[in-house]
């Protein structure tokens, strides 16, 4: 348990530590070792679970399971190679001009206070605790997307703010709605813990619960950015500093779905209808759809790989909507991946966009004659990111066709043509980007792209072969969020 | 049973519901903006007097905490902050033309129709009154989000977005008698820091378009005009 106390102590410690002590020349690899220090802490807790099993804490405040643990880890994978990557960006970006040491502050105090968030989303046992701590993400989150305070930056921190303000809002009322059905069956004190909610999730009003779970979904879904709620985050993407995106897309949409999985359990196990999972499948697939042709008209970098995660956590929610052991297996995989590849891409965009000196599509050619690392980078993170053979993107999005078409094979079709429309809408883009002669004048700039390679390996490791702790891992998580396992 | 023979707690809560829903109507075609705070803040004060009669009539301490923290989020700091700002920018004079105020007013109308529709399956399970706080309270969650769309200054955005709160406040006195402290409190703190990110954000507006309108951040489109 102790790990987990510190896995929430770190980035609190970070906070204060960044806020107090200024902006300095190490602030940036000081903010990778509190990041690599969380991770040890991440590690050591996920090993406690694997040979202890759940964990809840002695005040039963947290809750530790395989299914939030490795989610955990993730995140704390995630945000330890992004701030590998945001030191010497961040440094670049303040020999441009683009920020003042100040602003710097906010960013790293920020940084760990988004991560903090996280953890905090993902470790409570509260239902209403959840809640907060996503409404903190965003709060965190906010001032850091306008960070240039260019005027298209307010406006999308705005828009930001106020969706995602909103959106979350709905999320409130459907906790208060779950609270009001448990009061009814439980002791009042300790109804709002998912443990006790999920043991009694039999004996709660399931018309109540289906009404509180819509308010969850549009609430945490405009987070996961599901089509039509997704309009902040194109935005929001694409004006933040560049290490924000990266992490906005791998953790933040990952940890919001993580949210209403949760709920959705408590759902499926008040009525036998499946109500929960056919909305989830709805918002998912037409994400999926929307986001697959909407990649066709993108003209700046960032959004374009927004757009990409939407898809792909369209894709997601879809394969949690299915339900049973394989398609919960493959969206648990598939969360993995993407987290990994989309954050490895937006390393590479954030350079890439630092070598052509702007963000618009139009502009930036020839980026493997000029620094090879980064075209390639760039490259191979769309090919695993489109789903081609043999990364494990291709591995997840192959289950979850075959999960649609053991359960609903008509829903194949959409779910191929998506795939095909997105692959078209990405490539269409990427080519000229990183073929062709480099305009003049452009030069490499100084890139840490060690965060990327790990990353991509890591990502076609999986797509090879998934290591057998991992996936025995990830079927103790199916086996809790869907009663069975796959293997 | 009608409501002469519910006891006193229920009718003070069941009217004081109704002054909720009448105030979150008057913001909705309200065009002045000082005005708007004003009643902003009234909806506040009705809110701090529910969680001061339920933590009475309930015996239940932890409200008081509840109804001071409204009592100074909601009527008094926020409501301040918003208005010094609507004065510094010299708005206060300023009547916003609001288009079709009628059919605003008609579409809050069927909003709250529509909320006693989605939550009547649960009045099954308890009480008319319980349906009808609910409901209530959901009404002004979406009447706060239709003051959003129909409203075009920031202040007005910011004063709909915590009426929404407030809504969501109103629903968890009355429907579950508060939420656990340590919830309560951290919803409370989510509040204080976006009134506090309100105000960062007034400035960068400003400072970026010289106005609070929103109708102006239209920078950003889906593909080049």
């Amino acid at each position: 348990m102790i790990a987990a106390y510190l896995v929430l102590l770190i980035p609190f410690i970070g906070i204060l530590f960044f806020a107090v002590s200024g902006h300095r020349t190490d602030t940036g690899k000081l903010n990778v070792r509190f990041n690599a220090v969380c991770l040890a802490a991440t590690i050591w807790l996920a090993i406690n679970v694997l040979n202890q099993g759940t964990i809840l804490s002695p005040g039963k405040a947290f809750l530790i399971d395989p299914f939030n643990v490795y989610l955990i880890v993730l995140t704390a994978f995630v945000g330890l190679t992004t701030a590998i990557f945001s030191s010497p960006y961040m440094a670049h970006e303040k020999e441009l001009g683009k920020l003042t040491d100040q602003r710097l502050k906010l960013y790293y105090s920020m940084y760990q206070g988004f991560m903090l968030a996280m953890y905090l989303v993902l470790t409570t046992n509260n239902m209403g605790v959840m809640w907060v701590a996503m409404e903190g993400a965003t709060l965190a989150t906010v001032l850091l997307v306008s960070l240039y305070r260019t005027p298209e930056s307010v406006e999308a921190a705005w828009k930001y703010f106020i969706l995602c303000g909103v959106g979350i809002a709905q999320a409130l009322f459907g906790t208060i709605l779950l609270y009001y059905a448990a009061v009814q069956v439980g002791d009042v004190e300790n109804s709002l813990l998912w443990s006790v909610l999920y043991a009694n999730a039999d004996k709660l009003n399931p018309e109540v619960l289906a009404i509180a779970f819509v308010f969850m979904l549009i609430g945490y879904g405009t987070k996961i950015g599901l089509v039509p709620l997704h309009n902040w985050l194109p935005d929001a993407h694409s004006e933040g500093p560049t290490p924000m995106s990266a992490v906005l897309s791998g953790l933040l949409l990952n940890d919001a779905l993580y949210a209403v999985v949760r709920n959705k359990m408590l759902v499926d196990g008040a009525s036998d209808s499946n109500m929960a999972g056919l909305l989830m499948m709805g918002f998912g697939l037409i994400s999926f759809l929307v986001a697959a042709f909407f990649l066709h008209r993108q003209k700046d970098i960032k959004r374009l790989f927004s757009y990409s995660s939407i898809e792909h956590m369209g894709m997601m929610t879809f394969a949690f909507g299915i339900g049973g052991p394989l398609a919960t297996f493959a969206a648990l995989l598939h969360m993995t991946v993407h987290s990994l590849t989309k954050s490895a891409i937006f390393v590479t965009v954030g350079h890439a966009a630092q070598v052509a000196g702007t963000q618009s599509m139009d502009k930036i050619r020839g980026l493997i004659k000029t620094q090879p690392r980064v075209g390639w980078g760039l490259l191979i993170g769309t090919i695993a990111i489109a789903g081609f053979p043999p990364f494990g993107v291709f591995t997840s999005e192959f289950l979850v066709l075959l999960a649609t078409m053991h359960s609903y094979p008509w829903l194949t079709l959409p779910l191929l043509m998506g795939v095909g429309v997105a692959f078209a809408g990405l490539f269409r883009n990427i080519q000229p980007m990183v073929y062709g002669d480099k305009p003049e004048g452009q030069v490499p700039v100084k890139a840490n792209l060690w965060p990327v390679m790990i990353h991509l390996g890591l990502v076609l490791w999986l797509g090879l072969a998934i290591p057998d702790f991992l996936a025995n891992w990830f079927s103790q998580a199916t086996l809790l969020i869907s009663g069975s396992t796959p293997l | 049973m009608t409501i002469e023979q519910q006891d006193f707690y229920t009718q003070t809560i069941l009217s004081l519901a109704a002054l909720v829903g009448l105030t979150s109507f008057l913001m909705l075609g309200q065009g002045r903006l000082l005005r708007l705070i004003f009643v902003f803040a009234v909806q506040g004060l009705l809110l701090t007097l529910t969680t001061a009669l339920a933590a009475y009539s309930l015996n239940n301490p932890h409200l008081y905490i509840s109804a001071v923290l409204n009592l100074v989020l909601k009527v008094i700091f926020i409501p301040w902050m918003l208005r010094r700002e609507v004065i510094q920018m010299n708005t206060h004079r300023d009547i916003e033309a609001l288009n079709n105020n009628t059919m605003v007013m008609l579409g809050g109308a069927s909003l709250m129709v529509f909320s006693y529709y989605v939550l009547h399956p649960i009045v099954q399970t308890t009480s008319p009154v319980m349906l009808n706080a609910l409901a209530l309270s959901l009404s002004v969650v979406l009447l706060g989000m239709l003051l959003m769309i129909s409203h075009r200054q920031a202040v007005a955005h910011v004063v709909g977005f915590m009426s929404i709160e407030n809504g969501l406040f109103f629903a968890a006195i009355v429907a579950t008698k508060g939420m656990p402290m340590v919830v309560e409190l951290g919803v409370a703190f989510d509040v204080l820091v976006a009134a506090v990110l309100f105000g960062i954000f007034f400035f960068h507006i400003r400072t970026s378009i010289d106005s609070l309108d929103v109708d102006l951040l239209n920078k950003l489109h889906e593909v080049d005009k």
